[in-house]
């Protein structure tokens, strides 16, 4: 039974430097690396010392809390660096790949032929489990637990990201073995949600086995968390909701189609920054030197993996992060602005039409990192549910995290949220409260008070 | 531009800890962050961030008031003109120029007297300055009659700040409409100087000048009340010719303030229409009622159509720009449109029966401030009865 989702509250913020939709051909990386500050709520343990040889498939790292999930090399090589930060957090696994990449060997199988248990050891075996997250909290999912439904979103709406309509184009036979794998993993169905504002892919078009529905609307239209509360919402936390991304489900094609772990991603590397925005096809754990190289002119600016939205800060010579398919280079914006709070409007994005940028609603803004104001107490009401799709009300939600009330957070109906779902209300705060910062605690907070 | 960077730049190390001002860093921060905006960049969450901030919104509601304040000058010079009787004789800028001797010091001992609390409630508490004041210490003077000496001025801003605002923690958690709450206090503690037919227009005559014969200083409301009828016509209300408070006459002024707001998105148009039906429903039932009233006057004012009690009084301005402060109004979207209704209800009830408050403006919307929370926790608790409905069924399905 499909359902057409049409979301009405949201904004498509105009930003520039959308990815042309090529494939680029920058050379690979040298440097690959495994980030554990990726992967929330989960403490990293070290499977090798630096110095090991690896083949692309051998494990890294696996969690504390459950041995089985591990996250495996994405190639074949030499772990050089075992980065660590404050009290020796782990901060990365870096291993420096080989000239031609030697894969461990996993079976060529079809999932349709094989049985729940075996496709869950398989993927945690591969490395490929970590890509399943879960609602409640946001987090990966538990291999115990089985889902009443599966999401698979196939549009991304955040701005200048990366076209899942592109990123699949021509893997129809890696996206469909995937998804027969996926679809043994829970008794309810599974869905996928297709853009319903222009004609989809054939890719997703095609697919047999799962229940398409089509979104249109602004961001976050095409976030999980939206197809998830509007379709099977999770209202407590003992029944969960399973997603994952489609060019993840393809990786999963792909192990089984092969037998190899080939974490090979077509990456949008975007922003206003970049001279020439394209798509790359990358390694999880690619260095961006060779993809930004001779793309930018300044030296001042912000280095993303994922979108401006809800992507990590990385270095010049940093990762791309085990979920990102962007990376997005912005203006630093640490510039003070001489009574920029009175000035009309200038290269700034607003949903209020107090700056009068929304004269030019058609313009795409070179926007930077600026915070343009002070945090503040919250003052102003009703901007958040301008772009807040879900029938949750989003401030007495953050006021019950910052008083740590988790009775009422579940009342208000944090289960159904993580980071991604309020980014926007974090945009538009006029306030500048750090809402996806704030929720994560309370999503911590419950999951360590709940279970 | 760069002078200016270069000076903060210069002094700012006194401000810092262990500078020479140190405890003097907020009053810095605030003169610093009002010159320029600080080149803060997102540190976490989101790497983009709206344009707005609260210095901004504050902003605008300013620009949205300045036309009731130009009016409100204007109309000042003109109502005292004309209790001369020398209102044909004078100029635009004469009237003007009058209006502006008598409001501008109110203007000034508003921000003055609210700022330095402001500031020395920051210096004491460490914190920054909020732009909380810089509204309140607008619509202070615009809600006041002219002639209000300006030491109860003072007194009232003061009541305001720490009373109405500075108690529960500054701006963002007050539950009083600050600016309404230092009318509430000079309402009750100077109640000759805030109501009566001798307040609302300046009177002080010159040499060779004299009030003319017959002149009545009364609003349109005060001779409803005692006498309900009024010299004024609903074109003279509309437009603003009738004595009042400052800022409070001229609906045609208000209506541009409001749109503005509601442009902007900083006004929430759904408390202002609702306050509007409000207020018609109940001078629709008063219409209704009229012919039950206790007394021939009171039975003239209920007969007063509904849409005029829309354009008389303070009604219009407290709607616009005081039930939507949106710290003390009502928080969700439901809350607003009830919130918003009550007020305009409850303002023409209190207006025609109590005697006392020739305005209930001002009450209905301090009370309704007081209920806000209320309201708002109904509204919430019904998206949590359905939630957890849906969850019931849920578990109902799947057992």
């Amino acid at each position: 039974m499909s359902k057409d989702l049409k979301i009405t509250k949201g904004v498509n913020i105009p930003l520039k430097g959308k990815a042309e939709q090529l494939i680029g051909n920058a050379d690979r990386s040298k440097v690959f690396a495994i980030k554990p500050t990726d992967f929330t709520g989960l403490f990293p343990k070290l499977h090798v010392k630096e110095g090991a040889e690896v083949k692309a498939g051998d494990p890294l790292i696996y969690s504390k809390d459950d041995n089985r999930i591990q996250w495996v090399s994405p190639v074949s090589g030499e772990v050089v660096e075992i980065e660590r930060g404050e009290k020796r957090k782990m901060l990365s696994v870096k291993v420096l790949a080989d000239k031609d990449i030697s894969y461990r060997e996993f079976p060529v199988e079809n999932p349709s032929d094989l049985a729940r248990e075996a496709i869950v050891k398989r993927l945690l075996d591969s490395g490929c489990w970590p890509f399943i997250r879960q609602r409640p909290y946001g987090v990966i999912a538990s291999p115990d637990d089985t889902p009443k439904s599966i999401f698979i979103s196939c549009v991304n709406t955040a701005p200048i990201s990366a076209d899942q309509d592109f990123v699949v184009h021509g893997l129809e036979n890696e996206f469909q073995t995937g998804l027969n794998a996926i679809k043994k993993l829970t008794e309810g169905s599974v869905h996928l949600t297709v853009t319903g504002m222009s004609k989809p892919s054939d890719v997703f078009a095609k697919i047999k086995g799962v229940e398409i529905h089509k979104v249109s609307g602004p961001h976050p239209a095409g976030n999980v968390g939206v197809h998830i509360h509007h379709i099977d919402p999770v209202l407590n936390n003992k029944e969960k909701v399973w997603y994952l991304e489609p060019q993840d489900v393809i990786i999963i094609g792909r192990l089984f189609l092969e037998g190899k772990y080939n974490p090979t991603r077509v990456v949008a590397v975007t922003g206003p920054m970049v001279k020439n925005p394209r798509y790359h096809k990358l390694l999880i754990g690619s260095q961006i030197t060779p993809v930004i190289e001779g793309q930018l002119d300044s030296d001042n600016n912000r280095y993303i993996s994922g979108d401006v939205l809800t992507g990590s800060r990385i270095d010049k010579d940093g990762f791309l992060g085990f979920y990102d398919e962007e990376i997005t280079v912005l203006e630093e914006g640490n510039e003070p602005e001489i009574f920029g709070w009175i000035k009309p409007g200038g290269n700034k994005f607003s949903i209020s039409r107090s700056l009068f940028t929304w004269l030019r609603p058609q313009r795409q803004l070179p926007l930077d990192t600026s915070m343009h104001g002070e945090e503040r107490a919250f003052v102003v009401t009703g901007e958040y549910e301008r772009v807040f799709p879900f029938d949750i009300y989003p401030v007495q939600l953050l006021k019950s995290i910052m008083i740590e009330d988790v009775e009422t957070m579940e009342k208000l109906g944090i289960f159904e949220l993580a980071e991604e779902d309020m980014a926007l209300c974090e945009v538009v705060c006029t306030s500048k409260i750090p809402v996806q910062e704030t929720l994560r605690k309370g999503l911590d907070l419950a999951k360590q008070e709940l279970g | 531009m760069k002078l200016l960077h270069n000076v903060i730049d210069k002094f700012e190390p006194n401000f810092e800890k262990g500078g020479k001002f140190e405890k003097l860093w907020p009053l810095f921060d605030g003169f610093k962050t009002f010159a320029m905006v600080p080149g803060h960049t997102a540190h976490s969450g989101a790497h983009i961030r709206d344009g707005i901030d609260l210095k901004r919104t504050m902003f605008t509601v300013i620009v949205a008031l300045i036309p009731a304040l130009i009016f409100g000058m204007w109309n000042v010079g003109y109502q005292h003109y004309l209790a001369l009787g020398l209102a044909g004789e004078m100029s635009f800028i004469d009237n003007i120029l009058f209006g502006a001797i008598k409001v501008l010091p109110m203007v000034v001992v508003s921000y003055g007297v609210g700022l330095a609390i402001e500031f020395a409630f920051c210096i004491y508490k460490g914190h920054q300055i909020n732009e909380g004041y810089l509204v309140t210490g607008m619509l202070i003077p615009l809600i006041m009659p002219v002639d209000l000496p300006l030491w109860m001025l003072a007194i009232s801003v003061v009541f305001a700040v720490v009373i109405g605002k500075e108690v529960f923690g500054g701006t963002g958690m007050n539950i009083l409409n600050p600016a309404l709450t230092a009318r509430v206090f000079a309402f009750f503690a100077y109640p000759t100087y805030m109501s009566g037919d001798k307040v609302w227009i300046n009177t002080s005559t010159r040499e060779g000048q004299s009030v003319v014969d017959g002149y009545s200083g009364a609003t349109a409301l005060g001779d409803l009340a005692t006498s309900g009828s009024t010299q004024y016509s609903a074109m003279d209300m509309f437009l603003g010719l009738i004595p009042g408070s400052v800022g409070e006459t001229s609906v045609v002024m208000i209506l541009i303030g409001a749109f503005i707001l509601i442009l902007a998105g900083i006004g929430s148009w759904q408390i202002m229409l609702s306050g509007v039906i409000g207020a018609l429903a109940m001078g629709g039932i008063f219409n209704l009622f009229a012919e039950y009233a206790l007394s021939p006057e009171q039975q003239a004012f209920m007969a007063v159509p509904a849409w005029q009690q829309l354009i008389m009084g303070g009604f219009a301005f407290g709607i616009v720009f005081m039930a939507t402060d949106p710290v003390s109004a009502a928080q969700t979207a439901k809350g607003k449109i009830i919130y918003g209704f009550l007020v305009g209800f409850f303002a023409i009830m209190i207006r025609v029966f109590n005697p006392a408050y020739p305005e209930g403006i001002m009450l209905a919307i301090l009370l309704l401030n007081v209920f806000a929370p209320l309201i708002d926790h109904y509204v919430v608790e019904g998206n949590i009865k359905r939630r957890m409905k849906r969850a019931a069924q849920l578990q109902t399905v799947n057992a």
